[in-house]
């Protein structure tokens, strides 16, 4: 669930196939930046109501979903 | 009774560094610094300080206004980069301008002109002054780490001033700190104490640029909502609102959030760089100058920054 989120989100901000973004998908291969997955987490705070601290270990969408699966346990 | 805006000036320094001067200094690009930040050439200060950049500033602003200096009441600067501890800026410039007024300085990073126009406005409710300057003014060139490609390229120097006097064109503002130095930071020198067993730390500006941003979008978002609430507005009563120019991808991204089209938002950081609290009135001083203001329109400043303090407020330009 998360995952589909997460990728709804990625493909909406650069307008690719949200089928192409997996867990391992590295945000730099997306050609997106530290602030693009800044913009993302923000988006995703929003989507399920949490708080994140975003750092710059943050490199892949597998880290955002561990994240994301921590505070809404 | 608060005040009114009667006149703005502002002051930067002759030297413009671009994007391509910055590449040959550090591991960068024009085109890295004009997609991550907005910026494509900053004023730079070789020989003068902050002080200097004030005084120019402040004269702008009185020949603006058609107030003399002897006429002031009050003088309020801000700087994080200034020349000396002591005596603060606003001293300086009192001697330096020849006014003759009790001058004071405040820290509040990149959202000190709104919490010194907050500040103002206590003196002119109280009836304690008629006439204020209030000045920005920044060499944000001595703080950054040359050699740090992540901050050296954001900010540059420069100076803004607001002359004020007594009026009703302050409507609202809301003032916000969530203390801390964990996301922005700028250390002093330690000294050199024989005794100290403290840590040395660069003297330079540090940022955590994720934090950073979230912390400014929001900020600006959450801001500008109660402002508009508060006031039984909306965006279409309002007529440009000017940000602390610190990324422009912060500025684009509230916007964004918020849902107020991109060109109400007045943006000059490509010209300028990130001047700390010099940055709104640098930016107020170019849109009255341009034209862009008639009376009676209310504008916001948005602010966000070191502390971590935000700052916003509403103003009904005169």
């Amino acid at each position: 669930m998360v995952l589909e989120k997460i990728r709804e989100l990625i493909a909406d901000k650069i307008d690719c196939e949200p089928g192409t973004i997996t867990e391992e998908t590295k945000f730099s291969d997306l050609g997106i930046d530290s602030l693009d997955v800044t913009e993302l987490v923000m988006s995703i705070e929003d989507e399920f109501n949490i708080e994140l601290e975003i750092d710059a270990s943050m490199v892949a969408v597998s880290d955002l979903i561990k994240a994301v699966e921590s505070k809404i346990k | 009774m608060s005040f009114s805006i009667i006149g703005t000036g502002m002051y930067v320094p002759p030297k413009i560094v671009t994007n391509d001067d910055l590449s040959a200094l550090v591991d960068t690009s024009d085109e890295w610094i004009r997609q991550r930040v907005g910026v494509e050439r900053r004023h730079i200060c070789t020989d003068e300080t902050a002080t200097d950049l004030a005084c120019k500033a402040a004269l702008n602003a009185l020949e603006n206004s058609g107030c003399a200096p002897e006429e002031l009441d009050v003088i309020i600067a801000a700087t994080v980069s200034g020349d000396m501890v002591s005596p603060s800026v606003s001293c300086m410039v009192q001697r330096r301008i020849g006014a003759d007024c009790f001058a004071f300085d405040i820290n509040a990073a990149c959202s000190a002109f709104i919490f010194m126009l907050d500040t103002a406005a206590g003196f002119f409710e109280r009836g304690r002054v008629k006439k204020a300057l209030i000045i920005g003014t920044e060499q944000m060139s001595k703080i950054v780490d040359w050699k740090d490609r992540g901050t050296c390229v954001i900010f540059g120097d420069g100076a803004g001033a607001v002359v004020l006097e007594a009026g009703e064109g302050y409507i609202d503002s809301v003032l916000t700190t969530k203390g801390g130095d964990e996301v922005i930071k700028i250390p002093h020198f330690i000294g050199k104490s024989p005794y100290s067993t403290q840590k040395p730390q660069e003297p330079y500006i540090f940022m955590e640029g994720q934090e950073t941003f979230k912390y400014a979008v929001n900020a600006m978002c959450s801001d500008i909502r109660k402002l508009l609430s508060d006031n039984n507005l909306t965006a279409d009563d309002i007529a440009m609102i000017v940000p602390h120019q610190a990324n422009k991808r912060i500025i684009d991204l509230a916007a964004a959030r918020l849902k107020i089209p991109a060109e109400k938002f007045y943006v000059n950081i490509q010209d300028y760089g990130n001047t700390s609290s010099a940055s709104i009135p640098i930016a107020l001083d170019e849109l009255s100058r341009a034209g862009g203001l008639k009376r009676g329109d209310l504008i916001i400043l948005t602010a966000f920054g070191g502390g971590l303090s935000n700052a916003s407020c509403i103003i009904k330009w005169q």
